[in-house]
């Protein structure tokens, strides 16, 4: 019969749409606006639907997710705390659109460089989060933050400085896990290595 | 017989090191693709390009052919002098030549003798200059190459040139240009068909689809000339979305690219990825570790399958069944994006390949997500969605007979990916010359034989089914080990020569064509878009159908403006 084809497409729709009001009832009061509620609505035997109720609800966002960068502040165990960024430029130099601006500190009773920065500007306009900076950073000093509502009415503020780029290791820890373990991990081994030679 | 003895004396071997194939002289070159085409079988010219190499005073066009039987191939350089280069059009042998002759004398100055159109493509009619030749700086230039020494360790932003974005390119001078309103373009337009000049005014009308159209998949124009609804003559007209890409890539450190990559094709960012990082790996003589192999393939295809759900919705949406099967398809899609940001850290930007193998592997709940996606829900799917659309009626009326390209032209025309394999040519890239770890599993090429916009939908619907073979078989057969190939380098060595690393990109052969000289970014990077070569058959497909048909036909190719303007 011709038409048969257009019925049975009809059916399937019909049955997404059922479904839709079924699946809400099934799901009661804690499909919407919990945390339970985005996991099943996003996992793979997700049915009904599938709209995250954004900005009432987010999404979680994985640990690996870059968006603009970050410099960690370590604390030292004499409870210091110091930038683990120590200006040796190689963010500047593998960032493809060339957004790090990096002014390496000088004593100032010497002249001679010193590891630490004077100056460090990223331009967010021209980020183009590929994760470079953190990938290749030596000294885990650069790392990727998660906070993606960035929109603002002033492109002034979009030079982001020393003061708006730092933050604490307990942020970084936060934002990734898994990353942070395994960096505590290396740096435990390199300072066994060490006292152990020593 | 090869050119070297067909054309002795006059064809050489190209014997710098790094290179390989012919260098043909230009007044040689007609005869060698006839040659080439007839008594050797090289039915298929995958790429046409040109390289600037100043110290030599010398513009070289460098043609890519290949053999669809076999996959054989043969590289042909033409040399021409700087300050005046001609060189013969191949378009009466190779239509798949039009667009990327227009694009080398549009970017590199090679004027190409009895082209049919030569006009600018990529870059709008009024400019001046020629960008991709070496001695051409563009408005925000900083330096020849990447990285700036203005960034470190003395980098303070406020010393940024700030006059750069004052001076227009080419020297042209705004307030004295008055636009020519197109002229060239509906000259070529009535020229290519046989309308008599004096009843253009009564029968024929010439519209203009786009650039702002929201079924033109992107900013993408097309100048159609219409006798009542019926389509005398078409030309697409594309650039809206020129960023510069290959004169950027040249400005590039080879790993900074990577990210760059990601932007061509922005819906299948891996796939890119995939591309580009073979070419340099086969200029370094670099080879993954088989896990990196595997998991390589394994995004792959998973970007194939998010790339086919986009490119079927969007057809339907053209189609006039607006969002709800596009909806349908996306929803998938956006579980498989949900493995890219847990993967790689992004959705569409993936930036995830490296040279030598991937960024980081995957842990075992990724590898689980995956299986149970690619098990558990994306095969029920694609059948329900085939359930849904394929017996639909209104689509068969719509797609069934329009579009035509037979098998033929289809080569000709250097289509690729399943606007090929809809017209009958079984040849996908992971068979006819399989790259990584393609080879090990057993899967089929989706072919189907109708040459229309119906079976090029079904084509996409089988390459989902059996890229999800493929997926399975990868993920059971995963080894262990290492994802990189040494250590992570951010300043690639790269021996000089030349490499063309392609894969199948889920819109059709994606190549990358690159030229090193030992530096630590590439001398020419160019990008064999299969977006932008599909769309030569275009007005081949659109001639003699309906006006709607048009939005039928350029939904069933399957273009993305990112890579087709790059």
């Amino acid at each position: 019969m011709f038409g048969i084809g257009i019925l049975k497409g009809l059916g399937i729709t019909l049955r997404h749409f059922v479904e839709s009001y079924w699946e809400d009832l099934r799901g009661g009061r804690h499909r919407y606006f919990t945390p339970e509620g985005i996991t099943v609505r996003r996992g793979k035997d997700a049915r009904g639907i599938f709209t995250v109720q954004y900005p009432e609800e987010k999404l979680p966002v994985p640990e690996a997710f870059r968006v603009l960068p970050f410099l960690v502040v370590s604390t030292g165990t004499d409870g210091a705390e110091q930038l683990r960024c120590t200006a040796c430029g190689i963010c500047a130099r593998v960032c493809p659109p060339q957004c790090i601006w990096i002014e390496r500190a000088s004593d100032p009773a010497t002249g001679k460089p010193v590891p630490r920065p004077a100056a460090f500007s990223i331009d967010i306009d021209r980020c183009m989060n590929c994760g470079y900076c953190a990938e290749y950073c030596p000294f885990d000093a650069i790392r990727m933050d998660h906070r993606y509502e960035l929109a603002s009415r002033n492109r002034a503020g979009h030079r982001y400085n020393l003061n708006k780029l730092r933050q604490p290791e307990s942020y970084h820890a936060g934002l990734h896990p898994a990353a942070y373990a395994r960096e505590q991990a290396e740096r435990a081994q390199r300072e066994a290595r060490r006292t152990g030679a020593g | 017989m090869n050119l070297g003895e067909r054309f002795p004396g006059r064809i050489t071997a190209d014997g710098r090191p790094g290179y390989s194939g012919w260098v043909c002289p230009p007044d040689a070159l007609a005869d060698a693709a006839r040659f080439l085409r007839d008594a050797e079988g090289f039915d298929y010219l995958s790429s046409l390009t040109g390289v600037d190499y100043p110290a030599e005073d010398r513009l070289e066009a460098v043609y890519h052919f290949y053999r669809i039987a076999d996959g054989r191939c043969e590289i042909v350089k033409s040399p021409a002098p700087r300050t005046d280069p001609v060189l013969p059009s191949l378009t009466n042998l190779f239509p798949g030549a039009e667009f990327q002759e227009r694009e080398a004398w549009d970017l590199l100055g090679i004027r190409f003798s009895d082209h049919p159109d030569l006009r600018r493509i990529l870059l709008w009619e009024g400019f001046s200059g020629h960008p991709l030749r070496k001695d051409w700086r563009e408005p925000l230039f900083e330096e020849e190459a990447k990285p700036f020494g203005s960034r470190w360790p003395a980098g303070d932003p406020a010393k940024e040139p700030a006059a750069a974005y004052a001076r227009p390119a080419g020297g042209l001078s705004p307030d004295g240009w008055e636009p020519d309103d197109d002229e060239a373009l509906y000259a070529a337009l009535e020229r290519g068909c046989d309308v008599q000049p004096g009843s253009l005014q009564t029968e024929c009308l010439t519209v203009n689809l786009g650039p702002q159209h929201p079924s033109t998949h992107g900013v993408f124009r097309v100048a159609a000339l219409l006798d009542g609804e019926t389509v005398v003559n078409l030309k697409p007209v594309m650039g809206y979305l020129h960023r510069c890409h290959e004169k950027i890539g040249e400005r590039n450190t080879f790993n900074g690219n990577i990210p760059f990559t990601d932007r061509l094709d922005y819906l299948t960012s891996l796939s890119n990825n995939f591309g580009y990082v073979r070419a340099v790996e086969t200029l370094m003589d670099l080879h993954p570790p088989e896990r990196a192999e595997y998991l390589r393939v394994i995004l792959a295809e998973l970007t194939r399958v998010a790339s086919h759900l986009w490119s079927i919705g969007f057809l339907l949406n053209d189609l006039g069944a607006f969002f709800t099967p596009a909806l349908y398809a996306i929803e998938e899609r956006e579980l498989i994006l949900d493995v890219f940001e847990a993967v790689t850290g992004s959705r569409m930007m993936c930036n995830f390949f490296r040279f030598g193998g991937l960024a980081r592997d995957l842990d075992a709940d990724m590898l689980e997500t995956i299986r149970g996606l690619v098990a558990d829900r994306l095969t029920g799917k694609v059948d329900q969605l085939e359930a849904y659309l394929t017996g639909n009626e209104i689509l068969k009326e719509r797609c069934v007979g329009v579009g035509y390209l037979p098998r033929e032209k289809a080569i000709a025309f250097s289509a690729a990916g399943p606007l090929l394999r809809a017209s009958g040519v079984a040849y996908d890239l992971r068979k006819a010359d399989p790259y990584s770890v393609y080879d090990r599993f057993d899967w089929d090429v989706a072919c189907r034989t109708g040459c229309d916009v119906y079976d090029r939908y079904r084509v996409r619907i089988d390459e989902i089914r059996q890229s999800l073979r493929i997926i399975r078989q990868a993920l059971d057969n995963l080894p262990g080990g290492p994802v990189l190939a040494g250590k992570p380098q951010y300043q690639a060595r790269v021996p000089a020569g030349e490499a063309f690393g392609r894969v199948e990109g889920p819109k059709g052969e994606l190549g990358f064509y690159v030229v090193s000289n030992g530096q630590p970014n590439p001398w020419r990077y160019h990008v064999r878009a299969p977006s932008f070569i599909n769309l030569t058959a275009m007005a081949e497909m659109c001639r003699g159908g309906k006006i709607a048909d048009v939005v039928a036909v350029l939904g069933s190719i399957d273009i993305i403006l990112g890579e087709t303007d790059r």
